[in-house]
């Protein structure tokens, strides 16, 4: 259990400012979905907390501890990210990969240990992977794919997991797998969990929490119903939209209406 | 369930020091003179354990193989398995099919400081090395910190910078040493010896330069395998490594400039042998699987085998006449490469 205070946060890449004044706190055992729209700054801030990039001006605290205070193996034993994709030119199997992830706690020479293969092998379950661990993992499928990448992630123990739109390639079974998957490491293991999400309903059902950001700012932060308003939707995302509760579960689920994207017209 | 994390053969290991040590002997048996393998077992062990065989050869059959043939041997060991330590360092690191330990540089520093080297009328000894090694080895590590520096944007070194930098300055140092060919008349410039440099030469007349690169070679290979679960990190690309905890920079840094080195120090004694650092870690990676804490020092051993077999056909085959040790790694390397290459079961994956 590990919680996540970030204040007034800037950052800027070499042309402009790309987060603005970030305040956000996460308690312990939090699950909370990072929207907006792209280049809203959701991927800079996923960064930014996984210390791969350093704040402009700002702090990260993460347990207590300063993220600028850390170092890369320090911050890694702790913080674990899933990011959109991956790319191994080696083909390494499925086991490998996930092993890959007992990368902060493996010494130089003495390699695994039994309690790196006890790790490596818990990840593989909890991941629901033990079928295809054996096989190579560039001729696995996407879903598949993504599910090792989450089991290296889980490899590490992290008392903080951070997923870049995690379910962007993949079918909507997929899609439903893994939430389910995050959620049950969520209630089930306590794992603080958060995710930049591109697809506002789903968001809307998996998470308590969401965070909207606009142009590098937060433009909301609540539970689904606070966040997810027809106006804001409509203003951030330039889209009109109706919101209605999900005749399920209640949360509020979002229709889009077609033609009227506000940047759509012919010019003239 | 239980799960299996790589694959652990043993027997590669057998097979690849029984090789090793068959091409060490075999090689040390052929040459201007002959000598058979038993007398070759029988003064090897009179020197080094406590045997007394009776000497059934002529005294100048043991000077052959202990002051000519067993350094030269040796020293073709060595180069081999530094060029392919080298070769897995630079193709996990840089993440590129192609990479060899010359792609980003040593080979046209090494290869224009022996050039200058010879045109100096100067005649150095330096730990048993001449002024052409010594300058090749100085020639290599400067083009690397050049094109590493040439490369660095705002405190990082891109991949991709590196590759085309290395490649331009590569170009650049190898349009000096062609003009200096072309002058050559006007330099005083040994063309043969020119070649003879660039299309590698296993130049070990003493014991002088073993033991001065030894340590260096050795050490070399063995902080290497150090790296080697972070170099299975780095296979996650760059930002996948930092994830999990590597400090990318640095340890770019330190990969690329032990590779380097233990190019530099292959290249002093033996110029520019091709594809014994290409071939020889995708020809391992073919057989046992990616990992790196196998393919390091699997690539080392088979690197050893494999340029002490291409020596020993370079001066036998035409003696007295010595084809360039580099013609024989192509010629024998080419063909068992491709042969891998379409007999493995499924899709080489880099």
């Amino acid at each position: 259990m590990i919680d996540l205070k970030i204040g007034q946060l800037n950052f800027s890449y070499f042309d402009g400012l790309v987060l603005d004044d970030i305040n956000l706190s996460v308690e312990p055992g939090e699950m909370v979905g990072l929207l907006g729209p792209n280049g809203s700054g959701k991927t800079t801030l996923i960064k930014l907390i996984s210390g791969i990039l350093k704040p402009g001006h700002g702090d990260i605290m993460l347990g207590g501890s300063n993220l600028s205070r850390l170092n890369r193996r320090n911050i890694a034993s702790r913080v674990a990210v899933v990011p959109q994709q991956f790319h191994i030119p080696f083909a390494f199997t499925a086991s490998e990969v996930v092993m890959l992830g007992r990368t902060p706690f493996i010494k130089a020479f003495s390699g695994e240990t039994g309690a790196d293969r006890q790790a490596a092998t818990t990840a593989i379950e909890l991941a629901g992977i033990s079928d295809i661990a054996g096989r190579r993992f560039d001729e696995l499928s996407g879903g598949e794919r993504q599910k090792v990448i989450l089991a290296m992630a889980l490899a590490q123990q992290p008392k903080l997991l951070l997923l870049d739109e995690p379910i962007v390639h993949l079918d909507i079974s997929h899609q439903i797998e893994t939430l389910e998957l995050v959620r049950s490491l969520n209630t089930e293991r306590g794992l603080t969990i958060i995710a930049a999400m591109h697809d506002l309903n789903l968001a809307s059902l998996y998470f308590d929490r969401l965070v909207l950001l606009e142009k590098g700012k937060i433009h909301a932060d609540g539970t689904p119903e606070e966040v997810l308003t027809e106006d804001r939707i409509s203003r951030v995302f330039s889209t009109a939209v109706k919101v209605n509760p999900h005749p399920i579960t209640g949360a509020p689920h979002i229709i889009i209406i077609p033609g009227e994207h506000k940047d759509n017209h012919v010019p003239s | 369930m239980k799960i299996k994390f790589g694959n652990r053969r043993v027997w590669i290991w057998l097979l690849l020091g029984t090789v090793l040590i068959a091409a060490l002997f075999l090689a040390s048996t052929f040459g201007a003179v002959n000598i058979s393998l038993p007398d070759i077992f029988k003064m090897v062990l009179n020197k080094v354990a406590f045997f007394d065989f009776s000497a059934g050869w002529a005294a100048m059959d043991e000077t052959i193989i202990f002051q000519i043939r067993l350094p030269r041997v040796i020293g073709a060991a060595l180069v081999g398995a530094t060029l392919a330590t080298a070769g897995v360092l630079f193709q996990g690191i840089l993440r590129n099919p192609l990479a060899d330990p010359y792609i980003i540089g040593t080979s046209a520093g090494a290869g224009l400081g022996a050039t200058i080297a010879m045109t100096l009328p100067i005649n150095l000894t330096f730990l048993g090395f001449g002024l052409v090694p010594v300058a090749a080895f100085i020639g290599a590590l400067a083009s690397v910190t050049l094109v590493y520096n040439l490369a660095r944007v705002g405190g990082k070194t891109p991949i991709i910078s590196m590759l085309l930098a290395g490649f331009v300055v590569s170009a650049l140092l190898a349009a000096f040493i062609t003009f200096m060919m072309a002058i050559s008349d006007r330099l005083n410039l040994d063309l043969h010896a020119v070649y003879s440099f660039l299309m590698g030469h296993i130049s070990v007349t003493g014991w002088g330069q073993i033991a001065a690169i030894t340590p260096l070679v050795i050490g070399g290979i063995i902080v290497a395998r150090f790296f080697a679960f972070r170099l299975n990190a780095f296979s996650l690309g760059e930002e996948g490594a930092a994830y999990l905890g590597i400090e990318v920079e640095r340890d770019k840094m330190l990969i690329l400039a032990l590779g380097s080195l233990l190019t530099a120090a292959a290249v002093s004694i033996s110029g520019l042998i091709g594809f014994v650092g290409l071939v020889t870690p995708h020809s391992m990676r073919l057989i046992l699987g990616p990992d790196h804490r196998m393919l390091l020092p699997a690539s080392a051993l088979a690197g050893a085998a494999f340029v002490v077999i291409a020596d020993l056909l370079a001066r036998t085959i035409l003696a007295p006449v010595e084809i360039p040790v580099g013609v024989i790694t192509a010629l024998i390397g080419a063909p068992f490469f491709l042969y891998l290459l379409r007999h493995s079961r499924r899709e080489y994956a880099f």
